[in-house]
């Protein structure tokens, strides 16, 4: 029996009182402004004690990791993609490939409900769930050599639940797309210092790739500080631009706006790797790993108060205008990157496995790495209601809600319960030198305001414009960077559909394919962001909650395999580990889509608020916040388009889980029939620690491992 | 001093293992290890092979939302 010694209870006791104040006071404030500080307190303490407990748990008690046993990339090395990282490099590589735009947006939009709901989610479900689903699946693809969740899917579930799985992992990569560029739009449009430097970002990327390619090959570290240095400087030149006569140039309408990201998206995907996509990615990581980092500086040195309400009354009635619904279900899917993601699970099935050294050491990057992203959902939460909660509603209704005005903006904050003057959203405004921040849905622009506040406080409010344009920047840089890789990844997924209709399509460097797959891959999420922008209802309110829906239907794909998994490698009685999230992702999921699908009040099911307007249109009347007939048709059909989506992602999913669930009961009841794709077990002799910092042990294996004992 | 020295290392080390400018280094050691007969390619040519790889399977390093 193992004893834990004085200090280690003595510092685990303090650990876990900071948490618990943290909470206390989150959770006991009423109508008092709360720091900051209680939010971190309350995620970090949770985070640690998470860690040290649970997430140990999971990989020794669970899945039983072993150190002795050698991991793909040590048995399948080829110095190329198959190679054992360093665990610290690995973390970083792992956490710049998870955390993106996801985990800044949902928060934001979830403020809507107040603070304390998100907090709570974003803590309570990485620890139950996002950060387990994140290493165990990659737990189970490094068993694999890598395998993705697709194969995993096919192999340990069945054909029938493989195929379905990778038919929704489509589908929702073609929404995602749409949704991501669609925040890209609403963060652009009529702003010339934001397109102008945005727009550079292409020249800049051209100018890295030609350097990597033909000057000097493979240097990718000065490279990415000449390219960092040259975004600064359209950073800075943009408001030059903004202010100059060239603004007219740069000031685009939201429709022109996506005709010219369709076409970024169309020409960035069929032109090499080498002189976009590359260049792009290194200053995205760049830029992300950096501001994340500025960001926790901020919030910790600044400590500001909290000005959104704990809980709003949205929460309860359902009738919020950033998305609507109640609390449950629809916080728990507007808030996915950060708490329970679906899309880990394809990073943590596809190149990580591949580098990772020890398999001890998937605690860390998996469980660690998620942990590091809801930090930065946390930071999201805290820099949206640390804004003026007038503002927050006047940035996030759509514009059929409010008007185009001040002066009706105001009013109707007034109605939603905030105030907030008409001249006070004015100088909002001007202070970050944009012509309007009325409906600037999406949750960049709010993000980017709230980033300004905290920034501004350190550096004085001279570089308040300067800041809310550079965190817009730094989340449009990445979101283009995922609309390129994105389509490359949809059109690989066409190409090897098609392939099965016309051999030739799977050949993936036939050019006329490969530019037919990708203009496909481009109208389809081409159109969702034309919907989304044309959209009298408000398109991030229509669209976001599909985005969340099949996001976390994804998760349930990934938590339903490793329950399968779980099952059938004889672990049944630890099967709740990732057996309860599933079950709770797929009621809080699926109610989503019922409610989207069945709802009675228009403004939730797409299908009542279809018949609604449709009635209109049959009585010849226009509803607002319809303006003329066509608006009307439009909703008719886009309301069509989402109901449908929402109830096919639903049943493919449906169909998944049920195909898992008769997985796993043939296997309890004839183990033999069940078989097990996992690669043998082959002896380690990599000597590596397990976690961030080594153990006493753990060194000393190390050491011996260079001089051997007894030599 | 040294101890400063020894920080500049470690931040350059990390910076170039994480951008991955190092995968060149690993892949000739590597190379030399295995397969010593077999002919190092330049610099250039490997990092148009591994350019080449992603071109083949966008999957890798691929980004989330």
């Amino acid at each position: 029996m193992r004893t834990a010694n004085a200090r280690t209870i003595v510092i685990w006791t303090l650990v876990a009182l900071v948490g618990a104040s943290g909470w206390s006071v989150l959770a006991l404030a009423r109508g008092e402004e709360v720091s900051a500080v209680w939010m971190v307190a309350a995620a970090l303490g949770s985070y640690a004690i998470a860690y040290r407990f649970y997430s140990k748990f999971i990989a020794y008690r669970v899945l039983k990791v072993d150190r002795t046993r050698a991991t793909p990339a040590e048995r399948l090395d080829n110095g190329i993609d198959f190679h054992p990282t360093d665990r610290r490099v690995l973390l970083g590589h792992h956490f710049a490939a998870i955390a993106g735009a996801g985990p800044l947006v949902g928060p934001v939009l979830a403020a809507q409900m107040g603070y304390l709901p998100g907090t709570i989610w974003i803590v309570v479900g990485v620890i139950f769930a996002g950060a387990v689903q994140d290493m165990v699946v990659l737990f189970f693809s490094t068993r694999r050599d890598g395998r993705s969740l697709g194969q995993m899917a096919r192999e340990e579930i069945g054909p029938f639940g493989g195929a379905a799985a990778l038919v929704a992992a489509f589908a929702i990569m073609i929404i995602l797309l749409g949704v991501l560029a669609l925040v890209v739009v609403n963060a652009l449009a009529a702003s010339p210092w934001g397109t102008f430097s945005i727009g550079m970002t292409i020249p800049i990327a051209l100018l890295m790739g030609f350097y990597l390619r033909v000057l000097r090959p493979g240097r990718v570290t000065e490279v990415s500080l000449i390219g960092v240095g040259l975004l600064l400087l359209a950073l800075v030149a943009g408001r030059w631009v903004a202010e100059s006569s060239w603004a007219d140039t740069f000031t685009l309408a939201p429709s022109t706006l996506v005709v010219w990201l369709v076409a970024y998206g169309f020409i960035a995907s069929i032109l090499p790797v080498w002189m976009l996509l590359a260049p792009r990615d290194y200053l995205s990581t760049f830029m992300k790993i950096g501001t994340i980092a500025l960001l926790a500086l901020g919030v910790i040195v600044t400590l500001p108060t909290l000005r959104m309400d704990p809980v709003t009354d949205f929460a309860s009635r359902g009738d919020g205008p950033v998305f609507a619904g109640s609390l449950f279900p629809f916080v728990f899917i507007t808030i996915a990157c950060g708490a329970l993601s679906g899309f880990h699970s394809l990073i943590s099935s596809g190149t990580t496995p591949k580098m990772i050294q020890k398999e001890t050491q998937v605690r860390m990057i998996g469980y660690g790495s998620m942990l590091m992203e809801s930090s930065v959902a946390v930071m999201a939460l805290i820099a949206a209601s640390v804004i003026d909660p007038g503002l927050y509603f006047a940035m996030n209704a759509p514009a059929g809600v409010i008007g185009t005005s001040v002066q009706s903006a105001s009013e109707a904050v007034a109605n939603f319960g905030y105030t907030i003057s008409p001249d006070a959203l004015a100088k909002a405004a001007e202070q970050v030198e944009e012509a309007s921040l009325l409906s600037r849905t999406g949750g960049a622009p709010t993000l980017a305001v709230g980033v300004s506040e905290i920034f501004a406080k350190v550096t004085g409010d001279g570089l308040r414009a300067f800041w809310y344009h550079f965190a817009i920047m730094f989340e449009a840089l990445f979101i283009l960077t995922a609309l390129d890789a994105g389509t490359r990844v949809g059109r690989f997924m066409l190409q090897d559909m098609l392939g099965n209709l016309y051999k030739p399509f799977r050949n993936i460097s036939w050019k006329p394919g490969l530019v037919i797959t990708s203009a496909v891959v481009c109208a389809l999420w081409g159109y969702f962001l034309w919907v989304g922008v044309h959209e009298p209802l408000g398109g991030i309110n229509q669209l976001f909650p599909i985005f969340g829906i099949s996001n976390q239907l994804l998760a349930a794909v990934a938590l339903a395999v490793c329950t399968t998994l779980l099952v059938k490698s004889g672990r049944l009685k630890w099967a709740w580990i990732t057996g309860v999230p599933l079950l709770w992702d797929a009621t809080v999921t699926l109610t989503a889509s019922w409610q989207k699908v069945f709802s009675g009040d228009p403004r939730v099911g797409f299908f009542t608020q279809r018949s609604v307007y449709q009635d209109g249109i049959d009585a010849g009347k226009v509803l607002p916040p319809a303006k003329s007939m066509d608006d009307m048709h439009t909703i008719v059909t886009n309301s069509t388009v989402d109901g449908v989506l929402a109830a096919v992602l639903a049943l493919l999913i449906v169909v998944v889980i049920a195909d898992a669930a008769r997985v796993c009961v043939r296997h309890v009841r004839r183990p033999a029939l069940s078989t097990l794709s996992e690669a043998p077990y082959v002896e380690s002799k990599i000597v590596a620690p397990a976690g961030l910092f080594p153990t006493r042990e753990e060194k000393e294996e190390a050491r011996d491992a260079v001089a051997p004992t007894g030599v | 001093m040294r101890s400063l020295r020894r920080a500049f290392r470690a931040v350059r080390w990390y910076l170039r293992e994480l951008t991955d400018e190092s995968a060149y280094d690993r892949h000739v050691a590597h190379l030399r290890k295995e397969r010593p007969q077999a002919p190092v390619p330049t610099r250039r040519e490997f990092e148009r092979m591994r350019t080449d790889r992603q071109e083949a399977d966008p999957r890798q390093g691929f980004r989330c939302c």
